[in-house]
């Protein structure tokens, strides 16, 4: 009967393991999940907090200075910020650079219109595991994922999205 | 002349895009790499991460030693330092993983270092698309942490 008990908590705890190991922190795919909340300080010295933004369509952007893609995507993204922002859209920017000092550099250089804050790995396992850049979540207006995009994606597939949700 | 300009824009494109043949010749992939991590021979390898810590310390290959990003002088300062005492016939494996292979800033500027150094055991990880895509998400062998 011991014996009996011992395997069957071995087994369970093995099943459970591997659950762990198999379901991520965030999967999105199978619907509507609310956004993992933050509370960060931003580039300028600003508090950065997800839940203020609640009423808004956010854009979430996890990249770095030295990423290609991700500086392909930018411009668009301040662009997008011009024309939807007065509408309710707000984009976030969250980089995973080892330090903050290139972040404010390029943020500075290239214009960026909307709050940039340093992600740290705790944040990205929340969100998933961030394992490659650039990777964006669309949030709708109540705070739930709606959308996760890898890689470069081009400004028009952003925007069908966030219309739809303006 | 505005011929001979997009030829060599075109030729500078093409440079940029491909790799030299040292770099390639020395690329092992994912599959590859997991037979040599679950065979006898992972205590030879030194392998070493030259990606940013973040993703680093979401995942990483086991017993890959951080290093961080190559892709400036403090960061290959601090690669060169790390590598100084290592015998140049021991076999090192570079990956980093940050983002797709033809845009990984990190993996070339840490490779070429290595071979000024006078490395002769060196293979770098091919990562098509990211440490998620082609690693991680494949059930392949990973530690967390720091």
């Amino acid at each position: 009967m011991m014996r009996r008990l011992t395997l069957l908590l071995i087994v369970l705890a093995l099943l459970s393991l591997a659950a762990c190991k198999r379901k991520p922190a965030l999967d999105v795919s199978s619907g509507k999940q609310a956004a993992p909340a933050f509370s960060l300080t931003d580039t300028n010295g600003k508090p950065l907090n997800l839940a203020d933004l609640k009423g808004k369509v956010v854009l979430l952007d996890f990249w770095a200075t030295w990423c290609a893609p991700c500086k392909v995507e930018i411009p668009h993204f301040v662009e997008m910020q011009k024309k939807y922002g007065p509408q309710g859209l707000q984009i976030v920017g969250l980089s995973i650079d080892d330090d903050a000092k290139p972040v404010r550099e390029f943020t500075q250089k290239m214009g960026m219109n909307y709050p940039v804050a340093m992600a740290d790995e705790k944040l990205t396992t929340q969100y998933g595991g961030i394992l490659g850049l650039p990777v964006a979540f669309v949030i709708d207006k109540s705070g739930n994922i709606v959308k996760k995009f890898v890689g470069e994606t081009k400004p028009e597939v952003f925007e069908q999205e966030i219309q739809k949700l303006l | 002349m505005k011929i001979l300009v997009a030829i060599l824009f075109l030729l500078s494109a093409i440079a940029v895009a491909e790799d030299s043949p040292a770099l390639t010749q020395a690329q092992i992939s994912p599959q590859a790499l997991v037979r040599v991590i679950q065979s006898n021979q992972r205590a030879k390898l030194l392998v070493l991460n030259v990606g940013p810590r973040v993703l680093y310390a979401q995942s990483h290959i086991p017993g890959a030693e951080y290093i961080g990003p190559t892709n400036d002088p403090r960061g290959i300062e601090i690669f060169r330092n790390r590598v100084k005492s290592v015998p140049k016939t021991k076999q090192i494996i570079l990956y980093c993983g940050c983002c797709p292979w033809e845009h990984c800033p990190n993996i070339r500027p840490a490779f070429a270092e290595l071979k000024k150094l006078g490395f002769r055991n060196v293979k770098v990880l091919m990562i098509a698309n990211n440490f998620g895509a082609d690693w991680a998400d494949k059930d392949y062998p990973v530690e967390r942490g720091q």
